[in-house]
């Protein structure tokens, strides 16, 4: 991987990093209301995933999409507007935190039902497919969302039709606050798309290399024609499941950790829970930083100027948002009615 | 214009609309090979192939969710449920996808999705086969719903179901598809929401819908014959509904009466005479009465079955009431 690729993913990371911290803050001064499911710890799997793909590829997400969405690159300012409900979201304020579409970057949206990313992801892949477009659909899960329905509903029709689909399950080992193993009778979950003949590969989701190596086989073998793929990303968040969870189910280490300034470093030093490898994983953002100072590919001085304008690029953001006017009950309607276009309804009443 | 059966009228409309335009595909429990439950898809996969005929496996919430996600990328897919009664394994994609995604994104997205089923109680289908569930439907933001009960009506509104970009349930009637009328797939079509007036009468109007059109009109004729003059308008369309149709002739009889099979209780027919109460009281002389199916889950006894939802007969007692009498007529 080159120097300014990888620069660009270690941008990226500190972006979603920032971003995160930057809406945690927005909530706690009252500016974001309603759930608000926040990223860090994961980035990788975004990052690596992400930086792997085209923009002719489409992506389908979940209601902890905020980090998905910044990377495919919709504006840190449509998104930041958007959380605070305003016009200038990406959604114009009709969606919010969970439902982040943007139709011109290809980003279909964020789900707040668990295990809706199948279906949709399905439908995209169909017209793909049908349209016989070198295209592939990115489908983003968690681990909670493997025991719906729809899960196996849809990667049996996925395989059977042979749809361009790659699913990414980000196994963060929590489905809100009930752990993996309390939840799952098979805990590692890649082992199910063997259920469909779906080729699974499991990868540690707090190395971006990792994540974005195989990322990159799974979405050459999509785009070939090879069918659906599925990648398991071991990772785990920081922070509770939303911004309303305190997280009491979780080993006090953590706790420990959000209490202090920088709740990453010290989650860090202080983890203690007992993550799959039998170790602590180490954090994504720091272990990627470490990497490309000892590669020699940057120094302390350019990452403290990156992480200098990834700030200010949210602290505008939050500016943004604050000062951008709220939609209208108008703009409300136009959303409804928007599709109807010059179809006539009935008689008397307007399209 | 010639005599077709609804299916007919249905599968005609799909061809039609397959052969217009590529963005147009079909699928379904056994819309291929087999053709169709009630052979609405017949000879389809033959003429357009697998891709565009789809025969799914038993799994209504996420094929239902593929016609969601497909039409965000401008498809224009036409699921068939094979009942009403499995749209409720399909409620997610119905209320929580397809209702949803064009609001919430802002109107980026639009939803050219058609959902076809059949509802209603047939014959000794038991209870988990015998559901209507249209109520349910009108309950939902951003679903539309029509309910043909002619093949010219399902004809027309089939086309105009696949070519709107919201998205449309075309609900069928079980007892309808092998009904015949005459269709012109060459006539203009009403705009697909505009209720149609069946019959003039002076006396009272009767409102109803797909197959209650049907026993309205005959319950018209035997009025008809003690000098009572009943209006019926077909609204063909539950969401939206066509206000204007049915106030200007309750307003112009002053007597409303509403035939609906699903039960009464927080049904169509609530909405419909809450409204109607609402635009028409001043120059009601009665209050709005309802003709509808009981409060019970469908039992399979034919009898039973029969005496749970409205008959003609129940719909000539029930319009004689409206005009203050119990047996026919001099006027």
């Amino acid at each position: 991987m080159d120097r300014n690729h990888l620069l660009a993913m270690l941008r990226d990371m500190l972006r979603a990093r920032a971003f995160e911290e930057a809406a945690a803050q927005s909530y706690a001064q009252g500016d974001i209301a309603g759930f608000l499911h926040l990223y860090p710890g994961e980035e990788a799997v975004a990052v690596g995933v992400l930086h792997a793909s085209e923009p002719g590829d489409y992506i389908v997400s979940t209601y902890r999409e905020h980090v998905h969405a910044l990377v495919r690159g919709i504006p840190a300012r449509a998104l930041m507007a958007e959380l605070f409900g305003k016009k200038t979201g990406v959604s114009s304020g009709l969606g919010g935190s969970m439902h982040l579409f943007d139709r011109e970057r290809r980003f279909l949206g964020g789900y707040a039902i668990v295990g809706e990313t199948f279906p949709i992801a399905l439908g995209a892949a169909y017209a793909v497919a049908y349209r016989r477009l070198p295209e592939a659909v990115i489908c983003f899960f968690g681990d909670g969302a493997v025991n719906q329905g729809t899960f196996h509903e849809s990667l049996n029709m996925a395989a059977l039709w042979k749809l361009p689909i790659f699913f990414v399950c980000e196994n963060n080992h929590y489905q809100i606050g009930t752990e993996i193993h309390r939840h799952s009778a098979l805990t590692d979950v890649y082992k199910r798309a063997c259920a469909y003949g779906i080729p699974a590969e499991q990868v540690d989701g707090m190395d971006v290399l990792a994540v974005h190596g195989a990322a990159q086989r799974a979405l050459d073998r999509v785009r070939s024609g090879d069918g659906p793929q599925f990648l398991e990303l071991t990772t785990y968040r920081y922070r509770g499941h939303s911004m309303a969870d305190p997280g009491t189910y979780r080993p006090a280490a953590e706790l420990k950790a959000y209490e202090a300034a920088d709740p990453i470093a010290a989650a860090i030093h202080e983890f203690s829970f007992q993550y799959p490898s039998g170790q602590l994983p180490q954090d994504c953002l720091q272990r990627f930083t470490e990497h490309c100072c000892t590669a020699g590919q940057v120094d302390e001085a350019a990452i403290a100027r990156l992480r200098q304008e990834v700030q200010a690029e949210m602290d505008d953001a939050r500016q943004f948002a604050k000062e951008s006017p709220a939609p209208s009950l108008e703009d409300a309607w136009a959303a409804l009615t928007r599709n109807h276009r010059l179809e006539i309804l009935m008689e008397g009443v307007g399209a | 214009m010639s005599e077709w059966l609804y299916w007919q009228a249905l599968n005609r409309a799909l061809d039609a609309e397959l052969a217009a335009d590529d963005s147009v595909f079909t699928l379904g429990e056994d819309v291929g090979l087999y053709g169709g439950t009630y052979r609405v898809t017949e000879g389809l996969l033959a003429k357009y192939g697998e891709w565009r005929v789809r025969d799914t496996p038993i799994s209504e919430n996420s094929f239902t969710g593929l016609g969601v996600g497909a039409a965000m990328l401008g498809l224009r897919p036409v699921v068939e449920i094979m009942t009403v009664n499995f749209a409720l394994l399909a409620m997610d994609a119905i209320v929580n996808m397809a209702a949803k995604i064009p609001f919430m994104s802002g109107g980026q997205f639009p939803m050219g999705l058609t959902l076809r089923m059949p509802g209603g109680v047939a014959k000794q289908l038991g209870a988990q086969h015998s559901q209507r569930l249209e109520a349910m439907f009108m309950g939902v933001p951003g679903l539309r719903m029509v309910v043909p009960s002619t093949p010219q009506d399902a004809y027309w509104q089939l086309r105009q179901a696949i070519r709107s970009d919201d998205p449309v349930i075309v609900l069928e009637h079980e007892l309808l598809y092998f009904s015949k009328g005459e269709v012109d797939e060459g006539a203009s079509a009403p705009p697909i929401h505009q209720a149609l007036l069946r019959r003039e009468g002076r006396d009272l109007t009767c409102i109803a819908y797909s197959r209650m059109v049907q026993l309205t009109l005959l319950a018209a004729e035997e009025l008809a014959k003690e000098g009572i003059e009943m209006a019926v308008i077909d609204l063909r369309s539950l969401s939206p509904i066509d206000w204007k149709t049915c106030a200007d002739s309750v307003n112009s009889t002053h007597r409303c009466l509403i035939v609906e099979e699903d039960c009464q209780f927080a049904g169509a027919g609530a909405e419909l005479a809450a409204t109607l109460q609402e635009q028409c009281f001043y120059l009601l002389d009665a209050p709005i009465g309802r003709v509808a199916g009981l409060p019970i889950p469908t039992p399979f006894n034919g009898d039973l079955e029969a005496a749970s939802i409205p008959r003609v007969e129940d719909i000539v007692q029930a319009a004689r009431k409206q005009l203050g009498q119990s047996k026919g007529v001099s006027r």
